[in-house]
């Protein structure tokens, strides 16, 4: 199968063949011809000005019955005593979904000890709360977990269920789709729902260098995690709702796992995934020592310390401080990359942060083509400046405050 | 002991660039790679061979060409190699290729370790590894970056959090999706190169897995793409001029402007 190509339309313009990401396309004199190499990508399809490609439909065999499913779920990640705050966010685009459907919001926590959880999801938009609360579900498996939610969804048959894509998420709803049959669309950046009440879930691919709807036309529940920081959470404190504390057979939180240890991360620098601020740095930090250089600027604007894989390479960073392809993906407020060139393969991983600042001594360096604001100077008289002008600026405003 | 290293062949991100002018994409010649990450899990499975001793197999499902990548993980010491390649198989989303991958390894016989990389480059999806566990019904872990190899038949795996870590143990035969800590890939060797350039890697297709052609590829999937597009493209960038002095006070006062939070 491959994409479908309407001759009528084509004007051998050659934009497709170019764009194509397997080089399936080869455009003759009459029309554009696709190998068998075409993956079915789309991303021909939206290039075409003329709407001459489109792709084959998924399969439309025996769909179960749609129409018994109703009402939008989030499932609310509760670790260590708190309840994720993604989750306040998707309850914030849930329940816009949930009303344009005219249906039910509801939140779904599962965990150890959660009576203090609930009406932090009620203020959050949830108009019902399924809460599932057992000693053995203190510590996340993904088979107790996902165990925990196939049976509540097999019982109650919602039509959407969204969650958070952490490391939690993107672990256990993948069983939970696949224990359900039905689609997943992972990390989605924006949800809307159509009339036909279809979830159309927007996900950056290819690096975040393309985005694509991506619709489960034939099962149900549509499921798909969202990315953090993404949604807008909404709180009103005077909201109602209906509370349910949900008893499930034994046989759904077992697990074959066996949890020996948790090691929480014990610097806040670490903290990338979370962090609102990042101080990245690449090979121009010259040594690891020099780390601490933007370590101090991180722990004066509450930010995490990232790294470019070259610093990691060369052994000045720990590797789970690397962003990029073969790191993490990260989209905090701000990313400062500090002498570090930019290169695809790290860009991939910080494209979607709302600001980019770039500090380096190259003026050509390829980070300054995805920055919002580039400085070009040397980070060893830049950095210090910026930490003193900080300083400096907080002392005044010390100073100011009346009684402080 | 056997091992099944899941791979994918993805376009080579380093013939990719962003048009700084347009900012679409722009890709120079289809140059392909084996995904990265799986580079690491091929590495983390040759580690236990090394010391445990084991027989590794490589596993793809894609065109013919993916031969090609089988055949880069052949030179750095694995075993044997198997392509899932058939027309059916075009395509299919995470559930599809997990559902063609289960039948694969049900077929192969007696397979006590799966691994798989974190997520591919391209789909940066995540979720072939954890469906794959799923419908095979054996346990998991994802995001390991320490593998244990424990006798009697349990592994030990250091998994990474946003939180931190944690430890876990597993019964064979298991699942696992790693990340680079886990070992930089090693270098290939001559001999195993000369190998690889001879070894037939045999290919199966839909009948050969006594799948339902109607299982696989698009129309066994559930998800449709409906839509592809450019992300909006940011807004124009500044560049901050003057003595270093100068340049300090001014991003200041643009990240002051911009409300970054913790300012």
């Amino acid at each position: 199968m491959k994409a479908i190509v309407d001759p009528q339309k084509c004007t051998v313009c050659g934009v497709c063949q170019d764009v194509c990401p397997v080089g399936a396309i080869t455009v003759t004199e009459t029309a554009a011809e696709i190998s068998d190499s075409c993956t079915l990508c789309g991303m021909c399809v939206d290039t075409c000005e003329f709407g001459a490609l489109s792709l084959p439909e998924v399969g439309t065999g025996a769909s179960d019955d749609l129409a018994s499913y109703q009402g939008v779920w989030v499932f609310a990640e509760w670790r260590q005593g708190q309840v994720h705050r993604v989750a306040h966010e998707l309850l914030g685009s849930g329940r816009k979904l949930a009303d344009k459907r005219k249906v039910e919001l509801a939140a779904v926590l599962i965990g150890h000890q959660l009576d203090g959880h609930i009406s932090e999801l009620i203020a959050h938009g949830a108009d019902a709360v399924y809460v599932v609360d057992r000693p053995e579900l203190a510590h996340f498996t993904d088979e107790a977990y996902a165990g925990v939610l196939h049976e509540l969804i097999r019982r109650k048959k919602p039509e959407i269920l969204l969650a958070g894509a952490t490391s939690m998420g993107r672990s256990f709803i993948p069983r939970v789709a696949a224990l359900v049959s039905t689609g997943l669309t992972a990390d989605c950046t924006e949800l809307d729902i159509s009339d036909e009440g279809l979830l159309l879930q927007t996900r950056p691919a290819f690096g975040g260098n393309v985005m694509a709807t991506i619709v489960c036309p034939n099962r149900r529940p549509q499921m798909a995690t969202v990315r953090p920081k993404v949604m807008k959470p909404c709180c009103d404190t005077s909201r109602k709702a209906r509370v349910e504390m949900v008893d499930v057979p034994t046989s759904c939180f077992q697990t074959r796992v066996q949890v020996l240890e948790v090691i929480p991360e014990q610097e806040a620098t670490a903290k990338l995934a979370e962090a609102e601020v990042i101080v990245s740095g690449g090979r121009g930090l010259r040594n690891a020592d020099n780390f601490e250089l933007l370590a101090e600027l991180a722990r004066l604007i509450n930010g995490a310390v990232g790294a470019s894989r070259g610093a990691v390479d060369e052994g000045w960073m720990d590797p789970s401080r690397q962003v990029g392809q073969t790191g993490q993906t990260v989209a905090p407020t701000l990313y400062l990359a500090v002498g570090l060139a930019g290169a695809i393969q790290h860009v991939v991983g910080m494209q979607g942060s709302k600001l980019i600042v770039a500090v380096n001594k190259d003026a050509h360096a390829p980070i300054f083509d995805v920055a919002s604001c580039g400085v070009v100077a040397d980070l060893f008289d830049l950095i210090p400046a910026l930490i003193r002008k900080i300083k400096a600026e907080r002392g005044d405003e010390t100073c100011k405050m009346p009684g402080a | 002991m056997h091992i099944v290293v899941c791979i994918k062949q993805v376009p080579d991100a380093k013939n990719v660039r962003i048009d700084p002018n347009t900012h679409t994409l722009v890709r120079q010649g289809v140059e392909s790679i084996v995904n990265p990450f799986d580079m690491f899990a091929v590495e983390a499975a040759l580690r236990i061979k090394d010391q445990s001793g084991a027989r590794v197999t490589t596993l793809t499902m894609g065109p013919p060409q993916a031969a090609e990548a089988l055949r880069e993980t052949l030179s750095l010491g694995v075993d044997d190699a198997l392509l899932l390649s058939d027309r059916a198989f075009a395509g299919a989303d995470t559930w599809a290729t997990s559902t063609t991958l289960a039948a694969a390894i049900r077929k192969m016989g007696t397979v006590d370790l799966i691994i798989c990389g974190k997520q591919a480059i391209d789909g940066d999806t995540a979720q072939v590894g954890p469906e794959l566990a799923t419908q095979l019904d054996i346990p998991y872990a994802t995001f390991a970056k320490h593998i244990e190899y424990q006798d009697p038949g349990h592994l030990k795996v250091t998994r990474r959090t946003e939180e931190g870590a944690e430890v876990w143990q597993l019964p064979l035969p298991a699942l696992l999706t790693v990340l680079k800590e886990v070992g930089e890939p090693r270098v290939p060797s001559l001999r195993h190169k000369m190998r690889a350039k001879k070894a037939d890697i045999p290919v199966w297709g839909v009948a050969d897995l006594k799948l339902d052609p109607n299982d696989v590829g698009l129309t066994g999937s559930f998800t449709q793409v409906v839509r592809v597009f450019s992300p909006p493209r940011r807004g124009d960038r500044i560049m901050l001029e003057g003595s270093v002095e100068e340049q300090a006070e001014q991003l200041y006062r643009y990240l002051k402007e911009a409300k970054v939070p913790g300012l």
